[in-house]
């Protein structure tokens, strides 16, 4: 099953014709993914070739969706124009939008958010910004987590940060994982921990559920509450930020401390205080995740 | 990107909120010269970006011209919660007959702008919000809608503000929008015995994305007091110094912050956080290699890589091009796993140079990278 993607999605992507989006396109259909056609106006009508295969390109996402019956877009267009992109593929009513792209002003995202949640009736779910996206092993892949770190299997993941989903699919490959989502850093996204969290509980390909947190903002605590209320499965949990200091942003718009909420610490207590076994560092965390799951 | 109060002083006024006459200086000649343009009598007000200005004597009434140069002089140079004084504000003083707190936020949670009123403004908001969070209102504002002049009427009412006070939450929510900013807080809003509705201070945060469609603040630098951030800065490197002896580099700001959490597990402390980021080329680790290796505190470094996008071969040219560059003296432990990771070792066991080390995990790199800065 796995949970947002699987090897029946049909894929498009936003920003195809760029450099970014052309490498990644690359991947993703290397990695097994269905991308039926990218998307710019400018281009409409054109062909992109990826090594043997030739990729269309259409002027709009509605155009694209029908025709390919496409349900996922992948979005790689630049900060100016990613605002107009994402309210295009929520007005055409698509299923779910991975916002790759780093950098988007925060009140944009407040005003793509915002919208998916009413257009179509809040047919999409948008994932991101700024976030790596998300990777069904073995069935598809939307975004640009590399495909060949780990293989299909029980674990779900959801993260905020890139580079740590990487680092726990490595830790944890031979065990695979049934979805990885990466739900990005900025301190606006679409997609929360609990959603992903609601998503794996009723996912039956999933038998444990990995949550890498960080410093700032409550995301983690109230994903923490939602455990105690919703999850039945095992969850193990990974905090970063411990030694991060008060006041400085490290990276991620989203990763600053202010005052004593919102501290590694903080998340750390409120996952273990509804039964989540939080590790003091990854290779730790993957190491309770094993345990978890008698692998 | 946090502004000083003269900075936000300037955006309110730019978007019709009404502010006391007040000028900016770094000299307390200049300071004497600008409250007699003011009148005489005006209040010296310390510039930086911390809170409990006012309790650590920052802020100052003086009587007279001569007056005002005197407490310039004292409050410029002055250190505040570790910020040094560069500037400050001579400001005409004001007849305050009541002290009102408003400001927009980013609610993370709930996706959005929240507007947060109290008509107990003044230094005390914060223990105001604990202590008795009733008096304080949280209204989310609907990203569509915006503040009309409906909204700005309930945020009012529904903290006990005049009524004449929701031009001000209009005004400042245009400030919000039209700045990009993340942060406009007016604390205190004061009504003063004339009957004027001002500005009295404020705190504008901006949106750092949004550079690119900011004409008026595009601009503006990120200031660095200290000499390594601000070559960091300079090489467009995320660098922040940290007060412990190894150097650490990574990509991706998420791996970087564990890596500081697993080197402090480790019994040391590290001296910085840097993440090169996706994608990083020879050049930029290079450039990041250079910068810590500059730092006199480091005893050790640690490179701590896991390629997704990024390729490790890259990384590792980039550490033989800075090390043939800088000749460090302190040793280097790197770590490479993921994207051409065999590629980057071996390019690394080709150069072979005596201070350069492989470790094969995160922990195990870590645990070295301390062992070394603590036995030199």
């Amino acid at each position: 099953m796995a949970i947002f993607l699987t090897k029946e999605s049909k894929v498009l992507v936003q920003g195809m014709t760029g450099a970014e989006g052309m490498k990644h396109t690359r991947r993703m259909l290397a990695a097994g993914t269905q991308v039926v056609g990218g998307v710019n106006p400018r281009k409409a009508g054109q062909s992109v070739d990826f090594d043997d295969r030739g990729v269309p390109v259409f002027g709009s996402v509605r155009e694209g969706m029908e025709a390919t019956g496409a349900g996922v877009s992948v979005v790689f267009v630049p900060p100016a124009f990613a605002k107009a992109a994402v309210i295009e593929a929520a007005d055409a009513g698509i299923g779910l939008a991975v916002v790759i792209t780093e950098g988007i002003p925060v009140h944009d995202a407040v005003a793509f958010t915002s919208h998916a949640k009413y257009a179509k009736g809040g047919a999409t779910r948008i994932i991101g910004p700024n976030c790596p996206g998300l990777i069904s092993p073995g069935q598809s892949n939307a975004g640009i987590i590399p495909a060949d770190i780990t293989k299909p299997g029980r674990i779900g993941l959801v993260s905020k940060s890139g580079t740590l989903t990487y680092q726990l699919m490595y830790e944890l490959r031979d065990i695979g994982f049934s979805s990885c989502v990466g739900i990005g850093g900025d301190p606006v996204v679409g997609t929360t921990h609990i959603d992903c969290l609601e998503a794996f509980e009723n996912d039956p390909d999933t038998e444990l559920i990995v949550l890498i947190g960080e410093i700032g903002g409550d995301a983690e605590e109230r994903a923490a509450a939602y455990i105690r209320e919703h999850v039945t499965k095992p969850v193990v949990g990974y905090v970063a930020g411990f030694t991060a200091p008060e006041g400085k942003t490290m990276g991620h718009a989203g990763a600053i401390v202010s005052g004593s909420s919102g501290t590694a610490q903080a998340k750390k207590e409120a996952l273990e205080a509804v039964g989540v076994r939080v590790g003091s560092t990854p290779t730790e965390t993957a190491r309770l995740a094993l345990e978890a799951i008698g692998g | 990107m946090d502004l000083y109060e003269h900075q936000a002083r300037e955006l309110f006024e730019a978007h019709g909120i009404v502010v006391p006459r007040a000028e900016v200086t770094d000299s307390a000649k200049e300071a004497r010269e600008i409250a007699r343009r003011l009148g005489g009598r005006a209040v010296v007000k310390a510039q930086v970006k911390t809170g409990g200005r006012g309790k650590a004597g920052g802020v100052k009434l003086a009587a007279d011209p001569a007056a005002v140069e005197q407490t310039a002089r004292r409050i410029l140079g002055m250190d505040i919660r570790g910020h040094r004084v560069g500037k400050v504000m001579v400001a005409e003083p004001v007849d305050i007959e009541r002290e009102f707190y408003v400001s927009y936020v980013l609610d993370r949670a709930a996706g959005g702008f929240l507007a947060i009123a109290s008509a107990e403004g003044g230094m005390e908001i914060e223990e105001v919000a604990a202590q008795r969070p009733e008096a304080v209102a949280r209204i989310p504002v609907d990203p569509k809608e915006g503040v009309t002049s409906a909204v700005a009427a309930r945020i009012a009412a529904a903290a006990g503000l005049p009524e004449r006070t929701a031009d001000v939450l209009m005004r400042l929510w245009q400030v919000l929008v039209r700045e990009d900013a993340l942060l406009v807080e007016v604390n205190p809003l004061v009504l003063t015995r004339q009957g004027r509705i001002l500005a009295l201070d404020g705190k504008v945060t901006l949106d750092d994305n949004a550079r690119f469609r900011q004409a008026r603040w595009a601009a503006d630098t990120v200031e660095h007091d200290d000499r390594l951030e601000a070559a960091a800065a300079a090489r467009g490197l995320n660098y922040v110094k940290l007060d412990g002896q190894v150097g650490v580099i990574g990509n991706g700001a998420g791996l970087v912050m564990s890596t500081l959490d697993v080197v402090a597990g480790c019994g040391a402390r590290p001296a910085n956080f840097l993440d090169i980021g996706g994608g990083a080329s020879a050049r930029v680790m290079a450039d990041g290699l250079s910068v810590i290796l500059s730092d006199p505190d480091v005893k050790s470094v640690l490179v701590n890589v896991f390629g997704g996008i990024t390729a490790c071969d890259a990384v590792a040219d980039g550490i033989v091009q800075a090390v043939e560059t800088v000749k460090p003296t302190r040793p280097l432990v790197v770590r490479l796993d993921g994207n051409n990771a065999a590629r980057g070792r071996a390019i690394l066991d080709e150069h072979a140079h005596p201070l350069v080390h492989q470790a094969t995990t995160m922990d195990g790199a870590a645990q070295r990278a301390a062992d070394l800065a603590n036995a030199s």
